[in-house]
C-alpha cells in the first residue's frame, strides 16, 4: 500500500488567533492525554489546561470562542510549538481542524512534525501578524487563503508569509510525508550502513 | 579552512538529496520509548513495511514507569499506562528490537541507559522521539529529537529527511567557582542566547569549562540544548569521552578499540574549523542559575530579585507578566527566600550517579524541612544499584527524602508523581512550562541539584554555597 499525498497549495477558511510568544507543546497538549496508543480524540484537548485557566478567571480562549469554531488556519506569534518533541501537538491541532498555521517563528522539531503531517507552517513579520491577529479578532467570520506559492496570506488584510524552499516544495509536489521517497534509494542506504565503520562492525 | 563535527558526521551520514533539496539521513542510533512509538510501529504494520535494521534500535520505558515500588506491580494500576507498556513490548517483540523493560535489569531514562551502556559513541547520528536526545551529543554525536512520524520513517528505513543546520560554537571560558554545576553553565547560556535563539543552530560547547566537565556534565549541558532552542548541542570527544566508554557494554572491544578511536578522533572539529556565529561566556562570573516564570529563560542568579516587565523589550512584556501572574511573583522580590512545597531530584538533565553523589555529600546529617516533599529519582537502575553500592540511599532516607525506583517520574509526570494544586517545586528537570509537572496550576522553579538540596534542607529558595558552607571567598 502507497499513501498518496495531495498537493497543498492553497488552505482556505476561517482563521483562530491564539496570542502570546513561547506557547510550548506542553500547553497545546498537556502531558496526561499522552497516554494513549492512537491519536484519535486529541483534537478536543487543544490547550485543554489554557482553556481552562482563562474559563476560571472569565475569560475565553480563542479555542472556547464560538466565533472561531471551524477555523482551519491558526495565527500565532513567536516561538510556537517549542518544548517537548511530541508529535501529539500538530496532531491535536489537526484533529480540531487547523491545516495550515502562521506566525512569528517555530520551533524546529514542531515544525518538521507539521510537515509529516502536511500542515505549512508559514513565517510572517511581527507587524504582519500583529495586523492578521487583529483583523481577524475583529471579524471571525472573514475567509483567508494561505498561498504556499506565492507566499501569502490573504483576507480582510493581505500579507506576505513564507516557507523555506524544501518543505514549499514537499508541499506543491504532494511530497510532505517523505516516507515513500525515503524508501526509494535502498541501494544508497546500505552503502552508507556499509561505509560507516561503527555500523559495519568496525 | 577545516569542517567541524556537525558537518563531518553529517556528510558521512548522508544518503543523498531528496527532491525537496533537503537531505536523506542515515540514523546510526534509534532509541525508543513507549510514549511516541507505538503509533509509529502502527503506520508500518498498515502499510505492509518491515523494520530495516531492528539492531539499531533500543527500546525502555520511562516516561509512564511509577517509580514507588508497590506500584509496579504488573498490570499497572492505570491501565492507559499499561497499554502503552504492552504496547512497546509486542511491538519490540514482535520486530527483534532490544527491550530494556524491567526484567532487563537495565531499565531507566532513554538518555541515561544509552550512554550507561556505551551504546552512544562518538560520530554517531543519534535519533528518538525526544526532544532531550540532544544530550548524547555530549559524546560529539549528532543527537536530536524527532516525531512519531519521523520515528515511522527510520523504523522503516534508518533515514530520514533533514534540512543542515548552522553551528554556533559557545566558548565557555575560565573556571567554575565552587558551588557551580553544569546546569547552572546551560541555564546562563539560555538566559544569554534566548529560548528561541538556537533555532536553526546546532550548539558547539567548548572552552576550558566545558573541556573540564566530566561526561556526566556534558550531558547535563547537552540536554538543555533544546530549552535554548537549538535541536542539537554537541561537545567534540576527548580523553575524558574515551575513558568514559572504555569498558561499556556496548562498546567497542580489543581490536575494533583502537579502531573506534581513530574513527572518533577523526570526526572531531579541526583546528581551524569555521562556525556561523560564535558566543563566548565568562565561567568564571557565573552564579547559581534559578527560573522563576514559565521559561526556561525566565531566569535569574539566587542572589537577584524578580525583574520588572519594564526592563524587557515590548514585546516580551507580555509573557513576563503573564509569568508573574501564573507563579504569582512580584517584580522586585527576591528569588531567595521563596517558599518549597516539593523538590524533584532526577531526570534526563540531572538523574545520574554524579548528580546523586553531589546531593548525598551536601545533605549527609541534615534533615528534609518538614514543609517540603522531597524525591530523588535514579535516572535508571544502574544508577539506582550504583547509589545503592555507595551507601546514598541511606543518606538520603536518613535526611527525609523519599528514594525512589528509576524513571521519568516529576519531570513531566505522566506517572503517578506529581505536583498537587498550586504547589510550588524545587527541581532539577528542564523544563519550568505551565501544568509541566503534573498540576494546571504547579509551579517549577529549574535549579541544579545542589541548589534543589538547598531548597530542601531550608523549605525555600537559597544559595546552596550558604547552605552548605562552600568556602566563603569564592562566593
Amino acid at each position: 500500500m502507497t499513501a498518496a499525498q495531495a498537493i497543498i497549495a492553497k488552505v482556505q477558511g476561517r482563521a483562530v488567533p491564539v496570542r502570546g510568544n513561547d506557547i510550548d507543546t506542553d500547553r497545546i497538549i498537556p502531558a496526561r492525554f499522552l497516554r494513549c496508543v492512537v491519536f484519535d480524540g486529541l483534537g478536543e484537548h487543544s490547550f485543554e489546561d489554557d482553556r481552562a485557566g482563562l474559563k476560571q478567571k472569565g475569560k475565553t480562549h480563542a479555542f472556547d470562542d464560538s466565533r472561531f469554531r471551524g477555523a482551519t488556519v491558526l495565527f500565532v506569534n513567536k516561538n510556537f510549538g517549542c518544548g517537548s518533541s511530541r508529535e501529539h501537538a500538530p496532531q491535536a491541532l489537526m484533529r480540531w481542524g487547523i491545516q495550515a498555521i502562521v506566525g512569528e517563528s517555530f520551533a524546529e522539531i514542531f515544525f518538521g512534525n507539521c510537515v509529516s503531517l502536511g500542515i505549512p507552517c508559514l513565517t510572517a513579520s511581527e507587524e504582519s501578524m500583529a495586523r492578521l491577529m487583529a483583523a481577524a479578532e475583529s471579524a471571525p467570520d472573514s475567509q483567508w487563503t494561505v498561498d504556499i506559492e506565492s507566499g501569502s496570506v490573504a483576507g480582510p488584510v493581505k500579507v506576505d508569509a513564507a516557507l523555506p524552499d524544501g518543505p514549499k516544495s514537499q508541499f506543491l509536489s504532494g511530497r510532505w510525508n517523505s516516507l515513500n521517497e525515503l524508501l526509494l534509494d535502498e541501494q544508497g542506504i546500505g552503502k552508507v550502513a556499509a561505509r560507516l565503520p561503527y555500523v559495519s562492525g568496525w | 579552512m577545516g569542517k567541524n563535527l556537525y558537518h563531518k558526521v553529517f556528510d558521512r551520514h548522508s544518503v543523498g538529496r531528496l527532491s525537496s533539496g533537503q537531505y536523506q539521513l542515515f540514523i546510526g542510533l534509534h532509541l525508543i520509548h513507549e510514549v511516541t512509538s507505538p503509533q509509529a510501529f502502527s503506520l508500518l504494520k498498515q502499510r505492509g513495511l518491515k523494520v530495516r535494521f531492528p539492531e539499531r534500535t533500543f527500546a525502555t520505558v520511562d516516561h509512564i514507569i511509577p517509580t514507588e515500588t508497590r506500584e509496579r506491580q504488573r498490570p499497572l494500576r492505570d491501565s492507559l499506562a499499561e497499554e502503552m507498556l504492552v504496547a512497546i513490548e509486542e511491538n519490540t517483540k514482535a520486530n527483534g528490537i532490544s527491550f530494556f523493560g524491567e526484567e532487563s535489569g537495565n531499565q531507566g531514562v532513554v538518555h541515561i541507559i544509552g550512554p550507561e551502556l556505551g551504546l552512544t559513541q562518538p560520530g554517531q547520528t543519534i535519533a528518538c522521539g525526544d526532544s532531550h536526545t540532544s544530550t548524547h551529543g555530549a559524546f560529539g554525536s549528532l543527537a536530536f529529537g524527532i516525531g512519531t512520524s519521523q520515528v515511522a520513517d527510520i523504523l522503516a528505513t534508518q533515514t530520514m529527511s533533514m534540512s543542515k543546520l548552522k553551528v554556533r560554537r559557545i566558548n565557555v571560558t575560565g573556571k567554575l567557582r565552587p558551588g557551580l554545576y553544569a546546569k547552572d553553565v546551560i541555564l546562563a547560556i539560555i538566559n544569554k542566547l534566548g529560548v528561541n535563539g538556537g533555532v536553526g543552530y546546532a550548539y558547539e560547547y567548548s572552552g576550558p569549562v566545558i573541556e573540564a566537565f566530566s561526561m556526566e556534565e556534558r550531558m547535563t549541558l547537552c540536554n538543555m540544548s533544546i530549552e535554548g532552542g537549538a535541536r542539537i548541542g554537541y561537545v567534540n570527544p576527548d580523553e575524558t569521552t574515551f575513558a568514559y566508554l572504555k569498558g561499556r557494554k556496548h562498546s567497542p572491544k580489543g581490536a575494533d578499540w583502537d579502531k573506534a578511536l581513530a574513527y572518533w578522533k577523526s570526526i572531531a572539529s579541526d583546528p581551524d574549523a569555521g562556525y556561523d556565529d560564535v558566543v563566548e561566556l565568562d565561567g568564571s562570573a557565573l552564579e547559581p542559575f534559578v527560573t522563576w516564570g514559565i521559561t526556561p529563560g525566565q531566569s535569574l542568579t539566587v542572589t537577584q530579585s524578580i525583574p520588572a516587565a519594564e526592563t524587557f523589550p515590548a514585546d516580551e512584556q507580555p509573557l513576563i507578566r503573564e509569568a508573574m501572574e501564573y507563579m504569582s511573583l512580584e517584580a522586585g522580590q527576591p528569588i531567595a527566600g521563596i517558599p518549597i512545597d516539593v523538590v524533584f531530584i532526577g531526570s534526563c538533565t540531572n538523574g545520574r550517579l554524579s548528580d546523586f553523589q553531589e546531593v548525598a555529600r551536601l545533605v549527609k546529617g541534615r534533615k528534609v524541612s518538614p514543609r517540603v516533599k522531597a524525591l530523588v529519582v535514579p535516572g535508571s537502575r544502574e544508577v539506582q544499584r550504583q547509589a545503592e553500592a555507595l551507601g546514598l540511599k541511606e543518606i538520603f532516607v536518613e535526611a527525609g527524602f523519599q528514594w525512589r525506583e528509576p524513571g521519568c517520574s516529576m519531570c513531566l509526570a505522566m506517572n503517578p508523581d506529581k505536583l498537587e494544586g498550586r504547589q510550588m517545586c524545587a527541581s532539577t528537570s528542564n523544563r519550568n512550562f505551565k501544568g509541566r509537572q503534573g498540576s494546571s496550576s504547579g509551579r517549577t522553579l529549574l535549579m541544579s541539584p545542589a541548589m534543589a538540596a538547598a531548597a530542601a534542607i531550608e523549605g525555600k529558595v537559597a544559595d546552596s554555597r550558604v547552605v552548605f558552607g562552600y568556602a566563603k571567598e569564592t562566593v
